[in-house]
């Protein structure tokens, strides 16, 4: 079955695409401390909402150079009152390459902001970077989550039928009756606020797999009815194993590829969720990073016409869930030939 | 007849469903470490007696399950008690509903009207260019963060100045005639129905392409066919109400998925709505007003499952005939 599906991803160009660009974010992630040029924490307070840096290979005699960079300094324009930034001319920051554990770096003195400064003169691009780390993997956490419970849940309920499942689906009925986001921010706003940064992590992941466990544990009660009743259920049963054993060892295993088409499915929307929820403050805090805290400061007007590289998050998040939606949309056709959605 | 003892029968199963909602939302917000009363303390003009009113009414000083008996027992006789600002909750529901709705109906009323026909005209030429640039851009649509797009919006409006920036009314509103305030409202919608709209049909644009491909592959199209009708006849007449039914329950869920995703959006356009409301409500640890929005929430989307449930017993005869046992 694997085998097939990642034969089909090859074929499709689309989903070829996609699997490289996912590929490529994830290898950056990964190796995060290498290409950020610096850490997530590292602020100059005097760089603060400073453009990208701009690179030179052609030096101002016209002739060709080793890459380098000047610094911004801010100048107050008495006339308009106006800040604004500008190359200081008087001093050449050579780029280095392969020095002190990065890539990409320029010596004492020098700055590179590839992507510009935020409010507090931290380098959009190392930010964006370390908080891709927990943008890109929060949605799989949430579902590594999600998945067991709504599995076992509709396992259950299908399995055992009359009562039980009466008040399980009521249960399950009556979360998904919650419109989902409303859900979501309510339980984001219990959280205490002295928590560490992994504490926070780890409770926003167990929220997000709150939310979509009850419809998927419906569609999977749905399936169970179906396949309880067949010989091998029944053979089971002769033999004397137990009820729970049989649903984990005989029925769920039956249900495997509609989850795996769940799970590739439903992995952008987790992505979407983590970053609206913290878009609005409730999800991962400062001073850690992630793609959606960073596109906080773009709710500010001057910040979004002044300051267009605080959008960059924004992009990379619409670039990374186009990925996985071309790439679900081709294990679905695989492993679920009767829909046909593209 | 029927399919009244029908609608009865599934009002009546809500009721232990909206049970079921307030006890879980009510016992989550009680778990907040915020005191739902502070804002009520520090605001000088809130009276004493008020306070004490409201500490009585919501039974603060008592264990949590006779909190919930008070709060449940006063939402049913229709008192839903005072904001921590001091205001009456059901007015400040009153304003806010017919906004939501009214931005979620336009939302569903445009997705099914441009959505339907591009799902029908991709189905029909299936795997021309046509077809193909509509799966892209449908990619596009469903990929894009609802609240990024909003941004990418607002810039456009700052920029051109062609949309007012936020809100649903202009400053001077109340001093417009009628047909003003209409365009006015129009407006103001343009922006936030934009970013709903270019999301929702995405999804129900792949939807509708997928059920019309679906039946399009049925025997009876054949037969149709075989028949010799018209390809107009075939599509207009024998395939498309097929393929609209199962796009009929889809319309609990969008209303659903808007409810949801119109709450960032509004907050982002400062749209006076219901997500807004609750967001607010909720880093205010306002416990009247979180949990009057909630079930208002959960009522909206309960109602409109039904009334997707209704239509699909008037449309579809195969579900009329189960409906009966």
């Amino acid at each position: 079955m694997f085998r097939e599906v990642w034969q089909n991803l090859m074929k499709d160009k689309f989903a070829r695409a996609a699997l490289l660009v996912l590929g490529l974010i994830y290898a950056a992630l990964l190796f995060a401390p290498l290409i950020a040029p610096y850490s997530k924490d590292f602020s100059d307070r005097t760089m603060a909402y400073v453009p990208p840096s701009k690179i030179y290979t052609i030096d101002e005699n016209g002739s060709l150079s080793r890459p380098y960079t000047y610094n911004w300094v801010r100048e107050f324009d008495e006339n308009t009152l106006q800040i604004t930034c500008v190359p200081d001319r008087g001093q050449k920051h050579y780029l280095q390459f392969f020095k002190g554990g990065k890539i990409v770096s320029v010596k004492d003195g020098g700055r590179l902001f590839l992507l510009g400064t935020d409010i507090n003169g931290r380098d959009v691009f190392s930010r964006l970077l370390y908080g891709g780390r927990i943008s890109m993997t929060i949605g799989f956490l949430a579902l590594l989550i999600l998945f067991p419970i709504g599995l076992l849940y509709g396992g259950i309920s299908g399995y055992f039928g009359g009562k039980t499942d009466m008040l399980m689906m009521r249960f399950a009925e009556s979360v998904m009756s919650i419109p989902s986001f409303y859900l979501l921010i309510i339980l984001a706003s219990i959280l205490p606020s002295g928590m560490t940064s992994t504490q926070r992590f780890l409770l926003i992941t167990v929220i997000l797999a709150m939310i979509g466990w009850a419809g998927f544990a419906r569609v999977v009660r749905g399936m169970v009815l179906s396949i309880k009743n067949q010989e091998f259920v029944q053979a089971a049963k002769s033999i004397g194993a137990g009820r729970l054993y049989i649903i984990v060892k005989h029925i769920l295993p039956q249900t495997t590829s509609f989850v795996v088409v769940a799970m590739t499915l439903s992995v952008p929307s987790y992505i979407l969720s983590e970053s609206g929820l913290s878009f609005l403050g409730l999800g991962i805090q400062q001073p850690d990073a992630s793609w959606g805290n960073m596109l906080k400061e773009a709710q500010e007007f001057t910040n979004i016409i002044y300051r267009p590289w605080l959008l960059t998050p924004g992009f990379l998040i619409f670039v990374a869930v186009l990925c996985f939606n071309l790439i679900g949309d081709t294990i679905r056709d695989v492993l679920d030939p009767k829909s046909k959605v593209r | 007849m029927q399919i009244v003892f029908y609608i009865l029968k599934r009002i009546l199963q809500t009721v232990p469903l909206l049970v079921i909602v307030s006890l879980l939302s009510f016992f989550i917000i009680r778990l907040s470490p915020v005191d739902p009363l502070a804002d009520l303390r520090l605001n000088p003009s809130v009276s004493k007696e008020t306070l004490a009113r409201e500490t009585q009414r919501l039974g603060l000083d008592k264990p949590i399950i006779v909190q919930y008996a008070k709060w449940a027992l006063s939402f049913a006789r229709g008192d839903l008690g005072v904001t921590s600002n001091g205001e009456r909750v059901s007015v400040k529901l009153k304003e806010r509903i017919p906004n939501t709705l009214l931005l979620t109906v336009v939302v569903i009323f445009l997705t099914w009207v441009v959505g339907v026909p591009l799902g029908i005209a991709a189905a029909v030429n299936w795997k021309s260019n046509f077809d193909r640039l509509l799966t892209i851009l449908t990619s596009i649509g469903m990929a894009i963060p609802s609240f990024f797009f909003a941004v990418l919006l607002l810039i456009f409006a700052v920029k051109t100045g062609w949309f007012p920036v936020g809100g649903l009314t202009s400053a001077n509103f109340h001093g417009m005639n009628f047909f003003q305030k209409v365009w006015d409202i129009t407006h103001h919608l343009v922006l936030p129905v934009t970013v709903l709209f270019t999301i929702s049909l995405a999804g129900l644009q792949r939807q509708m392409r997928a059920n019309m491909l679906d039946v399009l592959e049925s025997d009876y199209v054949k037969f149709a066919r075989a028949k010799g009708l018209s390809e107009f006849q075939v599509i207009y007449k024998h395939a498309l109400r097929n393929a609209l039914n199962p796009m009929i329950t889809l319309l609990g869920f969008e209303f659903a998925g808007l409810l949801s995703g119109a709450a960032l959006t509004e907050y982002v356009f400062q749209y006076p709505g219901l997500g807004r409301l609750i967001l607010e409500a909720v880093l205010r640890s306002d416990i009247n007003l979180v949990m009057a929005s909630l079930m208002i929430g959960a009522v909206m989307l309960i109602v409109g499952n039904l009334i997707a449930d209704i239509l699909l017993l008037l449309t579809d005869p195969r579900i009329r005939a189960g409906a009966n046992v």
